[in-house]
């Protein structure tokens, strides 16, 4: 009996291998661990031996036993993967076949830089002011120092809107009537932006809209010097620009500050050393900035003595532009999706 | 305003070996250099030369063949665009191997088949002027071959163009600028004295003055100069006042200017003999009053705006201080002239040239503030300028006074300065950056501050703040260190604005772009949307497409679909975050101003729409809306649109633009429209998104058809069934709609999915069964009927 275990155990590993299918290998279990099958009448001429025998025999079996099913239960798990990789390899997609599919959508140019700009004063500690596209003449001149047939209104070339009294409605021409608006409604300290559309009685060519964008700053509070605009602007220039790119203030002219000052940085195309779009001067000039003019601050009814602040502001558009190197202003102004696409963020 | 180096230097040392390191200085002043241009150089290799023949090009139009001799006798071709030559002129030739003031090479270069050997050239290639009309024809005299700096006696010299800002009149002359870039510098600064001999007499006797309005004219210097002889300007003269941008006339016109321009001190010349008595007088126009100007218009002057010089029989002979009449101009007979330096009031000046279109640069130096005490003195120049072609000054002057501005001494707080600058300048240091600017600084009663008197160059200048400007302006803002102020606010988003960034989170996820079309809509624009016509209009719009406000985003949007359409852009989904414009309410000035979103979709159906507004006001979290197609929105599709409401309160339209509106705009496509009212929107509560909890018990779905008429609403049908099904269904979702079959006309299969579940136990048969009972008798009482 031992020599029928020690040949049924060693035909065994080449009968499991030689079962290509799943069912082929269940036939073969039947066959050699069923209950029929010839380990189980193996078993049944036990009976017939003496209880050393049954022993040595009974143990040869289940060794035999045990080693044949792990080898059908690796089998097994073979065949089963092959199958499963067939049915896979079925599936096959070429992945680089694309036909249509979910499209995505874009935040404007304007848009994007305004969020930007934005999130780098709310980080700075200043609150988001906005206010009326439609003004009256007292928030838009008046009340900036710039009185009526002041020579400075020919700074702005104003659009009037055909309401009330002739020319004393008007399309805002700077976002500077919110910081108007900010400082009668609010009592100081202050420390806000003021992010917004504004209007020029200008015709569209590549660097000029009758319609764009500003943002301006307003800080209001007790000893607030000429020092902290510098300091602030210096902070915002290097944030928003990246830590090469420094500001200058430079003395300039508005109705509504004093001192004055024109704010350039440090020509981000060239970083300073000198390009074509620095005209060859290191420098871009952003916008303007000063203290709040005293006659400002009596117009808001606050008094110039216990409160004092300063003010800047500069146009978005063009820095939109610039970060893409989009060199036509109007483009950004058509709905063309051919070039609102590229810019998805 | 343009300054020459070498005029500079006549008011102090100036050095010239580093005119940009000068430049960056007056643009630290905040006179800001636009540009400097080297006069005189790079002329080397250009010569004198004449035209020997002209020849046409063979194969060219605009160009012709034209032989040159520079001195040796051989012809030399040279192709030139210029129609301006004649046979014997003398021109400029640029020689093989020049490098021309703005870089160019010259080299022996064929055009069009035939060579060309140098350049002839115009004023503006060789930087003398602006003049590119032709080529600059020289002296016939000049001998050929002579380099060209030799032949017109140039002289090397800097040219820095400055832009001057409105508080600066003091910087509108060449001497202004010396002064305030020699104060920086700490050179000394003086105006030469006029060496001038005057005839004896009394020029008080042949002139007299009377200012009628004194608040049109603070100060009224007249003075006499006798032996006028009209002839051209000497060389020097003429030279700076083309390279400043003016033109040369004659040399009464030209001194006038000229001391216009280096003093600051505009003036203006009468033929004496002209002027009934010598008698002028000054007051503010009447309505209408007629004055032929010196440019031979006639005009009529406005009462309240324009201020008159009269002779002494009340004829108008001159626009104070805008422009002279033609009665009175000097002539080639002239030989007396009567000279006025006036201080007129800025105000006055600026609106009379702004009003007649007059701007010139007399009035833009009076319109800043002119210097009243410098009127003697430019008097005295412009003597001295004109000495040469035997002009002389007559003894004696009248001056009369009208109202000139106060300049009464202003009190400087150092600690003022100090807080307002950030800095920690003292006392002494303050003072010492005023006085070389003409400031008399004298100490005040309280110690460590100052009682400063502004000088009469800066009529700019009347307040404390205005003073601390110039403090921080020769102290030099570079100088003042940068410090973060410290706040206690915190910054932070309105709730509105963190709403924008959600809304276009939400519509960029949904594959839409954003757009910003203009505001601004043509007159018929409105109609062609089908929207009211009632809107605000602009009174000085640039052209009348633009003349109106918008009073819905809807022409914008479908004027950007057109566009992108008529580029092959198909199927465009757009939106855009706007304000938009309604006229204003009874008391209100401004208009009824307020942000819509619009969400515009060519190619797609009203339910495109209607997913992006699901979308939306889920994102948002607002109570659920519906959609009234009984009301349909003006310009839309009568059977795709509805109005949309939460409540009562209206907040929006949805569905298809009105095809005779798409072919109104030119659209082609199917067109989807969402519009919002964003503030009336965002006014309702939202955001809240509170947490449901999650049963751990199994749900059961029910599957519901019912027949329902066409004119019961799906959203209705959808409440009926929400609100019977009761507190276990969790969801209801329309799966199927069917039409036609065995589905009856008129009606259609509406198939729902419920989903039940229990928070506290396994469902039961018995409640899947009272749940559905309760669903089908609702649905049956609104007319729906189930399907078996």
């Amino acid at each position: 009996m031992i020599d029928d275990i020690t040949r049924i155990s060693s035909e065994a590993p080449v009968q499991v291998r030689a079962a290509a299918t799943i069912e082929n290998l269940r036939d073969l279990e039947a066959e050699l661990l069923g209950k029929k099958g010839s380990l189980s009448e193996l078993k049944k001429g036990l009976a017939g031996l003496d209880p050393e025998g049954r022993r040595e025999v009974g143990a040869a079996l289940n060794v035999a036993r045990e080693s044949i099913a792990a080898l059908i239960a690796d089998r097994r798990a073979e065949l089963e993967a092959e199958k499963r990789a067939v049915v896979l390899a079925a599936e096959r997609l070429d992945l680089t076949e694309r036909i249509g599919g979910p499209v995505r959508g874009s935040v404007h140019l304007v848009t994007q830089t305004w969020d930007r700009l934005v999130d780098v004063f709310v980080g700075m500690g200043f609150t988001v002011a906005e206010g009326p596209e439609v003004e009256t003449d007292w928030y838009n001149f008046e009340a900036l120092n710039i009185p009526a047939a002041h020579p400075a209104r020919g700074m702005w070339d104003t659009l009037y809107v055909d309401l009330g009294d002739p020319e004393t409605v008007l399309l805002r021409t700077h976002t500077s009537p919110v910081q108007i608006r900010v400082m009668t409604e609010t009592p100081p300290p202050i420390y806000a932006v003021m992010p917004g559309r504004v209007y020029r009685r200008d015709t569209a060519d590549a660097t000029h809209m009758p319609v764009f964008h500003q943002i301006e700053g307003l800080v209001i509070d007790r000893n607030i010097s000429f020092a902290d605009m510098a300091g602030t602007l210096e902070a915002f220039t290097s944030a928003y620009f990246g830590g090469s790119i420094h500001s200058r203030l430079r003395p300039s002219y508005f109705p509504f500050t004093e001192p004055s000052a024109e704010y350039d940085i440090n020509c981000v195309f060239c970083e300073g050393s000198g390009c074509r779009t620095c005209s060859h001067t290191g420098w871009l000039e952003l916008g303007g900035c000063g203290m709040v003019h005293p006659n400002v601050l009596r117009n808001v009814g606050l008094d110039g003595e216990e409160w004092t602040g300063f003010a800047f502001g500069f146009g978005l558009d063009r820095l939109a532009l610039m970060r893409h190197g989009v060199d036509d202003i109007r483009e950004m102004y058509t709905g063309d999706v051919r070039f609102l696409e590229q810019f998805p963020s | 305003m343009k300054v020459l180096l070498s005029w500079l230097q006549e008011f102090a040392p100036f050095p010239s070996d580093d005119p940009i390191a000068l430049g960056d200085v007056m643009s630290d002043l905040g006179m800001a250099v636009e540009s400097i241009d080297r006069i005189g150089e790079g002329l080397d290799g250009i010569v004198v030369a004449k035209v020997l023949e002209l020849r046409r090009h063979p194969d060219a139009d605009k160009i012709q063949l034209v032989d040159v001799d520079t001195g040796d006798g051989e012809p030399l071709q040279i192709c030139c665009g210029a129609t301006n030559l004649s046979v014997g002129d003398t021109v400029p030739l640029a020689t093989l191997g020049t490098t021309m003031p703005d870089g160019m090479e010259i080299a022996r270069r064929k055009m069009r088949g035939e060579w060309s050997n140098g350049m002839l050239c115009s004023g503006r290639e060789l930087g003398l002027g602006d003049d590119h009309s032709g080529i600059l024809l020289l002296d016939g005299a000049l001998t050929l071959g002579t380099a060209i700096t030799d032949a017109l006696g140039i002289t090397p010299d800097v040219l820095f163009d400055l832009e001057i800002n409105p508080n600066r009149p003091d910087a509108m002359s060449v001497a202004g600028v010396a002064r305030d870039l020699a104060a920086r510098l700490g050179l000394p600064f003086s105006i030469p004295e006029p060496q001038i001999e005057e005839v004896p007499g009394d020029a008080a006797s042949m002139v007299s003055v009377e200012i009628i309005d004194p608040d049109l004219c603070g100060r009224f210097y007249a003075r006499v100069i006798e032996g006028i002889s009209i002839e051209p300007s000497p060389r020097h003269i003429a030279d700076r006042l083309v390279a400043l941008g003016m033109r040369p006339i004659n040399n009464v016109v030209d001194a006038s200017n000229y001391v216009m321009l280096e003093l600051g001190a505009p003036n203006h010349t009468y033929d004496l003999a002209t002027l009934p008595d010598g008698a002028l007088r000054v007051r503010w126009a009447r309505d209408g009053e007629p004055i032929t100007t010196l440019d031979g218009i006639e005009r009529a002057l406005t009462a309240g705006r324009d201020g008159v010089i009269t002779d002494g029989t009340d004829q108008a002979v001159g626009i104070a201080g805008v422009m002279g009449g033609a009665s009175t101009e000097i002539s080639s007979s002239t030989t007396r002239v009567l000279l006025e330096c006036a201080w007129w009031q800025p105000m006055a000046i600026a609106r009379s040239s702004k009003f007649m279109g007059l701007r010139s640069e007399a009035s833009a130096r009076f319109e800043r503030g002119t210097d009243p005490e410098i009127l003697d003195l430019a008097a005295r120049r412009l003597a001295e300028l004109l000495a040469p072609s035997g002009a002389r000054l007559v003894a004696g002057s009248v001056n009369v006074d009208g109202n000139l501005p106060d300049r009464s001494p202003i009190t400087v707080r150092t600690d003022r300065v100090n807080r307002l600058l950030g800095t920690a300048l003292e006392s002494e240091t303050i003072a010492a950056l005023l006085r070389p600017i003409g400031f008399l600084v004298e100490p005040s009663d309280s110690s460590g501050d100052w009682s400063v008197t502004v000088p009469s160059f800066r009529p700019d200048t009347t307040t404390e703040t205005d003073i601390i400007e110039e403090i921080a302006r020769h102290h030099g803002y570079s100088r003042i260190p940068g410090r973060i102020p410290t706040s206690t606010q915190t910054g932070s988003l309105t709730p509105l604005q963190r709403d924008r960034r959600i809304l276009r989170q939400v519509l960029v996820g949904l594959g839409v772009h954003e757009a910003m079309p203009l505001p601004f809509l043509a007159p018929g624009d409105l109609d062609r949307a089908g929207l009211p016509a009632a809107a605000v209009t602009l009174t000085n719009p640039l052209a009348a497409e633009e003349s109106v406000l918008r009073t819905s985003l809807r022409p914008g949007l479908l004027r950007s679909i057109a566009y992108n359409e008529s580029h092959r852009t198909e199927h465009a989904s757009l939106f855009e975050l706007g304000r938009v414009f309604a006229l204003p309410g009874v008391g209100q000035v401004l208009p009824d101003e307020r942000e819509h979103l619009a969400v515009i979709l060519a190619g797609r159906a009203a339910p495109a729409a209607v997913e992006v507004l699901d979308v939306i006001l889920e994102t948002l979290g607002v109570a659920s809306s519906t959609m009234d197609q009984s009301l349909v929105p003006a310009g839309l599709h009568p059977a795709r649109s509805a109005t949309v409401r939460i409540g009562d309160l209206v907040i929006g339209e949805v569905g298809e633009i009105d095809p005779a509106v798409l072919e109104a705009f030119s659209v082609r496509e199917r067109t989807a429209w969402l519009q919002l009212d964003v503030a009336a929107l965002l006014t309702l509560p939202h955001g809240e998104h509170p947490y449901r909890s999650i049963s751990r018990y199994p749900s059961s779905d029910l599957d519901l058809a019912f027949g329902t008429p066409d004119d019961i609403a799906a959203d209705a049908l959808t409440d009926v069934i929400r609100s019977a099904a009761g507190a276990l269904l969790i969801s209801i979702e329309l799966f199927d709609v069917f039409r036609g079959g065995a589905v009856p006309i008129g009606t259609r299969s509406l198939a729902y999915r419920l989903r039940l579940q229990a928070a506290d136990r396994t469902l039961t048969d018995d409640d899947v069964a009272t749940v559905m009972n309760s669903a089908v008798d609702a649905a049956a009482r609104l007319g729906a009927t189930l399907r078996a």
